[in-house]
Order: C-alpha cells, then sequence, then structure tokens
C-alpha cells in the first residue's frame, strides 16, 4: 500500500486531518510530518493573542499517523479487506509533551508498534521539530475496525 | 493446573485494569470483566497478551470472544494448557 492510498483511505477531512505525508511505513514503524498553519481555527484561541499549538491537537496528529495511518497500512496486510469504510476508536492516551509547537512549525511523528491484535493497535509514539527536538512523547493505542 | 490455581493467577492479572475494586476483593467465578469489575472493553486485549504471556499460550479470535468473565477465561486457559 502506498503513503498516498494511506492518506486517501484515512477517514478525515479539512479542518481535522492532521497527516501531511508517510515517509516510511514497514510491519513495524510508521513515519509521517505534518505543517501546523498559521491560519489553523484554534489559534484564534489558544491562547489570546499567543498562538500555541494545543496538546490535544499534537496528541491528534501522532494519533492519525502513528496509530489511524499505521493501523490502514496493517490491515492492508491482511487478506480480503475492506478498507473503503474503516472505523476508528482512540481507546488511551498517555503522553509528555517537552517543547511548544508554534503556527507554521512542521513536526515529524515516529511510531513504534508495541501490539497489533484482536483488531487492537498499540503505539509508542515520538513527535519531533524541525531542530530535531522532542516535542511529545508517548504510548496511544487504538482500535481500528474494517 | 487446578481451576482454583488458574483463577488466582487471572486475578492477578486483570488488577490494573480493573475500576470496581469492592466487586475485585469479591471476585468470584462469575465476575463479568466489564459489568462488574467495570474494565475499559479495549483492555480486555490488554488483558488476553498478559495471559499469554503467563501461561506461555496462544489465544486466537474465537477464544477471546469468550473471555468475558472469570469462568470462560480460566476455561479456556485450561484447554489450551492441556493441548499445549
Amino acid at each position: 500500500m502506498k503513503s498516498s492510498e494511506i492518506i486517501s483511505k484515512l477517514p478525515y477531512q479539512e479542518p481535522f486531518l492532521y497527516v501531511k505525508t508517510i515517509d516510511e511505513v514497514s510491519d513495524k514503524f510508521i513515519k509521517g510530518s505534518y505543517t501546523f498553519k498559521a491560519s489553523s481555527w484554534f489559534y484564534k484561541g489558544h491562547f489570546k493573542n499567543n498562538p500555541i499549538t494545543p496538546g490535544v491537537i499534537l496528541t491528534e496528529c501522532a494519533a492519525q499517523i502513528g496509530l489511524a495511518s499505521f493501523g490502514l497500512y496493517l490491515l492492508s496486510q491482511q487478506e480480503n479487506i475492506n478498507l473503503e469504510q474503516v472505523k476508528l476508536a482512540m481507546t488511551s492516551t498517555t503522553v509528555e509533551f517537552l517543547k511548544p509547537v508554534l503556527p507554521d512549525e512542521k513536526v515529524i511523528v515516529e511510531a513504534e508498534k508495541m501490539y497489533f491484535r484482536f483488531n487492537k493497535l498499540k503505539s509508542s509514539v515520538k513527535m519531533f521539530n524541525m531542530s530535531g527536538d522532542l516535542v511529545l512523547r508517548g504510548e496511544l493505542a487504538g482500535v481500528i475496525l474494517p | 493446573m487446578t481451576s482454583e490455581a488458574i483463577q488466582a493467577r487471572l486475578k492477578q492479572i486483570v488488577k490494573p485494569y480493573v475500576n470496581n475494586q469492592q466487586n475485585f476483593e469479591n471476585l468470584t467465578s462469575e465476575s463479568n470483566f466489564i459489568n462488574d469489575l467495570e474494565i475499559n472493553s479495549a483492555n480486555l486485549v490488554d488483558i488476553v497478551l498478559d495471559v499469554e504471556d503467563e501461561f506461555d499460550i496462544r489465544i486466537e479470535n474465537d477464544d477471546m470472544e469468550k473471555m468475558m468473565d472469570v469462568e470462560a477465561t480460566v476455561g479456556v486457559i485450561q484447554k489450551k494448557l492441556t493441548t499445549k
């Protein structure tokens, strides 16, 4: 499954799609990126006159790459799976935030599979900024059903 | 292994996922993971994976679907141990 195909099958759209590229994907690992546009809806309120990307949005970005995109790829490796209408649910998050992400910053998300069993994917995720600094790390889990 | 011995080990496995401590302390073979112990259904997968490690067995999809309470889970583990 190609990277562009993975993104096209994600069940998100603007203004809640937080995946721009998938750069690497295998049975064990995925790497993708996203740039938080300065015009994004949440900067007007978070915070007043001091736009910083909300942690919940960073977590969403990490999950759309490290769980949803990764899960779609892993499902596509199984036989006879219809990926047209996958259903997703995030089931747990444990994350730490280490640095702020400002408007127009690009981030790289890397996720390693901890397990994918009984349609539940658990990933260990890291998010880096363009200086190579770690901005988020944690563990995410979700259920993905074809 | 006796079903009592399996249940004692299972009790330790489910402990970190339990949200109803009172029902956990009074655990019986009829205790249901979701209704009585108030475990998040997504954590049933973690319990199954922990059971696999603890007893060195492999659980398949149709076994997993049965593992909703203590008695059924002990039954699946016992069956897997005898056919190992």
